[in-house]
């Protein structure tokens, strides 16, 4: 059945994935998309990392893909246009592709770690049969990792006040929202009742 | 087992919070705090580097060992934050005259001091990475303060642009090391690398560590940001620049290849003794055309870096034990010379032509002879203190058998004395223009006045700092 599950998954990924590219209404890419996102949702579930794989629903489903749509829909986008050049491309897409898979076969041909490489990679986390992997992920972020996760926090500080001290300006003659005045405002000054006689008008 | 780790990690966080608390202060009173906060941040700054100083002896860690408090990095914490005080306390004046003080700049020195501490105190690669980022990503913003100046803003973007490339060669050779060696602790690492051989992906992930760290520090070739990014800058930030984030890196590059990658001694002092003997000629050759005194500091910041490459490339802790004395010297001339430099003004406005030195002597003679003190200092005539620095540098290099090292590095600093000495040619012999007027508050004077001053006095012991130097030196190697 895990067999089954397993080929059935990477077959609709790798299907979906090649439709993505081809499909010639980008709204029907962004819907393989999603596909795609399921089915490696599913493969996820089978290597028994099921928060990944909600994380992937949740996340990639749910906000990423959406987004993509809402730009998609929103922006007219000539695509036939963006596409034109592809045949001219494609040569030198596909020379590039080999050599990368070249040099990837050379990678994994002269793989050679130091002796204890896998041993110290495997001490950190604790075994899966132990621990849930979504306990395991909370201790490893929020626990073992905290400064770690703490510290960027504080990048992420830094990159907002960055953007607000080389952005912002003071505005004249903007007009903002005064919640308080709003609140103070009564119907008896800003609503003017007319008894309208009917068919006169005003 | 919190508060033990987070007792080590003390100081960094009192000065985040409070970093974050000035932040919430200035959002939210009027602009008449931003002056008082940026006096708030030098004092906190200042405060915490005595802090860390009286701290007691001992090596101390948290976080599973990624965070260490040794006698290193208190060493190198100290000079950071006297480096970043002292940067801010000279900033005021220059930043009121142009408008530009406003409390992020405060704040975002005191981040980027954070970031600096963590980066000397990290031995894991995780650790050491988000320090960097928290670090340049706090000093991008501040090259590009001055939002109005299209000079500023270039400098802000080519630092950002060139730093995210370097970030990515750091982060690649991170993730081959991490790959290669199952860990990204620096301890782990150098159990792995213990049987003597070095694989060949775990070689690849130590080049690019370094090619992306060498960015930080500006050695050759990964300088071409520097002088552009020093003259573009406002003047305070230039002086940020040439301080706090050097001694960062080169603390930060020291505890990485000494710690985790000690056992491949052999491979990165080849790659150590090119950026050296790079920087130090490129450093002097690319000064002696320049008129405008940033961009000389740039070139200047670019040969020290080599020297202070050079001890790191001894590889012994001799080598370390140099390099600290020499960043400590190399940080007390800056703030020195750019205590000069924010003054240099003509009618109001900043000026940083180093003809406008012209017969300067005869206008201020008392400033004229504490830059030239520090100029022949800097260029390493003894019995000056900036000698020693070199000397230090030097033995290191020959006792560890890179004597062509040392020897290049003899030449190269004769070349650059070059334009030092054209300064002090100028100021005292040169032709006489309608020059400087600004006048130098006092605090500004006072750190001129100190430095040179350190620069005559220091010959004597150099104020105790090679025993101290030494003994942080050591805890490298325990």
């Amino acid at each position: 059945m895990a067999t089954f599950s397993f080929y059935l998954f990477s077959i609709v990924a790798v299907l979906s994935g090649f439709l993505v590219v081809f499909a010639r209404s980008p709204v029907h890419s962004v819907l393989w998309l999603i596909l795609a996102f399921f089915s490696v949702a599913g493969l996820f579930v089978l290597l028994g990392a099921e928060f990944v794989a909600m994380l992937m629903l949740i996340v990639y489903v749910g906000a990423v893909a959406v987004l993509f749509l809402f730009v998609v829909m929103m922006l007219d986008v000539d695509f036939a246009a963006l596409r034109e050049g592809m045949a001219a491309y494609l040569p030198v897409g596909l020379l590039i592709g080999v050599i990368l898979l070249v040099q990837l076969g050379f990678v994994f041909g002269a793989w050679e770690t130091t002796d204890i490489a896998l041993a110290q990679r495997a001490a950190v986390t604790p075994s899966p049969a132990e621990v849930d992997n979504t306990a395991a992920l909370g201790a490893l972020l929020y626990t073992k990792y905290i400064f770690l996760f703490q510290a960027a926090g504080l990048v992420l500080l830094v990159a907002m006040i960055g953007a607000i001290v080389l952005t912002h300006r003071k505005r004249v003659g903007v007009k903002r929202q005064d919640v308080l005045t709003q609140m103070y405002r009564d119907p008896a000054r800003a609503v003017e009742l007319k008894d309208v006689k009917p068919g006169q008008g005003i | 087992m919190l508060a033990e780790n987070l007792a080590v990690v003390a100081p960094e966080l009192l000065l985040a919070v409070l970093a974050m608390a000035f932040l919430m202060l200035g959002a939210f009173s009027s602009r008449a705090m931003d002056g008082p906060i940026l006096w708030g941040a030098t004092i906190v700054l200042a405060v915490v580097g005595l802090w860390i100083g009286f701290q007691p002896e001992g090596t101390r860690t948290a976080f599973d060992g990624s965070f260490v408090s040794d006698g290193f990095a208190r060493f190198s914490k100290v000079m950071v934050l006297f480096g970043a005080a002292a940067t801010l306390a000279l900033s005021r004046d220059y930043l009121q005259k142009n408008d530009l003080l406003k409390y992020e700049y405060p704040v975002l020195a005191m981040l980027a001091a954070v970031g600096m501490m963590t980066m000397v105190s990290a031995r894991d690669l995780i650790v050491l990475y988000l320090g960097l980022e928290l670090q340049s990503l706090a000093l991008y913003v501040v090259a590009a303060f001055r939002r109005d100046s299209l000079r500023s803003t270039e400098a802000g973007l080519k630092y950002f642009v060139l730093g995210a490339l370097s970030s990515g060669l750091l982060l690649y050779g991170a993730s081959l090391t991490y790959g290669y060696s199952g860990t990204t602790a620096f301890a782990g690492i150098g159990v792995s690398l213990e049987g003597g051989h070095v694989p060949l992906g775990l070689l690849f992930g130590l080049v690019f560590l370094v090619a992306g760290m060498a960015f930080k520090v500006s050695a050759v070739p990964f300088h071409m940001w520097t002088p552009d990014v020093y003259e573009g800058s406002p003047t305070p930030v230039t002086l940020f620049f040439a301080t706090a984030p050097k001694v960062a890196a080169a603390a930060m590059i020291a505890r990485l290849l000494y710690d985790a990658f000690g056992g491949a001694t052999a491979d990165w002092q080849q790659i150590l003794v090119f950026l050296s003997i790079a920087s130090m000629f490129l450093g002097a050759v690319g000064g002696i055309g320049q008129r405008n005194f940033k961009r000389l500091m740039a070139y200047s910041s670019i040969n020290h870096m080599g020297f202070v490459l050079m001890g790191l490339a001894a590889g012994t802790e001799q080598g370390a034990q140099a390099m600290l004395i020499y960043l400590a010297i190399y940080v007390t001339m800056n703030v020195g010379a750019f205590a000069f430099i924010l003054n240099m003004e003509k009618d109001g406005k900043p000026v940083t032509d180093l003809y406008s030195l012209g017969l300067y002597s005869r206008v201020a003679p008392a400033r004229a002879a504490a830059l030239a003190v520090l100029m022949f200092s800097m260029a390493g005539v003894p019995p000056l203190v900036g000698f020693f620095g070199k000397f230090y540098v030097l033995t290191a290099a020959v006792d560890a058998g890179l004597v062509w090292l040392a020897i290049a590095g003899v030449v190269a600093s004769v070349i650059a004395a070059y334009y030092y000495l054209r300064i002090v040619f100028l100021m005292y012999f040169g032709e006489a223009v309608d020059g400087l007027d600004g006048r130098m508050p006092g605090l500004h004077w006072g750190f001129l006045g100190a430095s040179a001053l350190a620069m005559l006095l220091g010959i004597v012991n150099l104020f105790g700092v090679e025993t101290i130097a030494g003994a942080a030196a050591m805890t490298l190697f325990q």
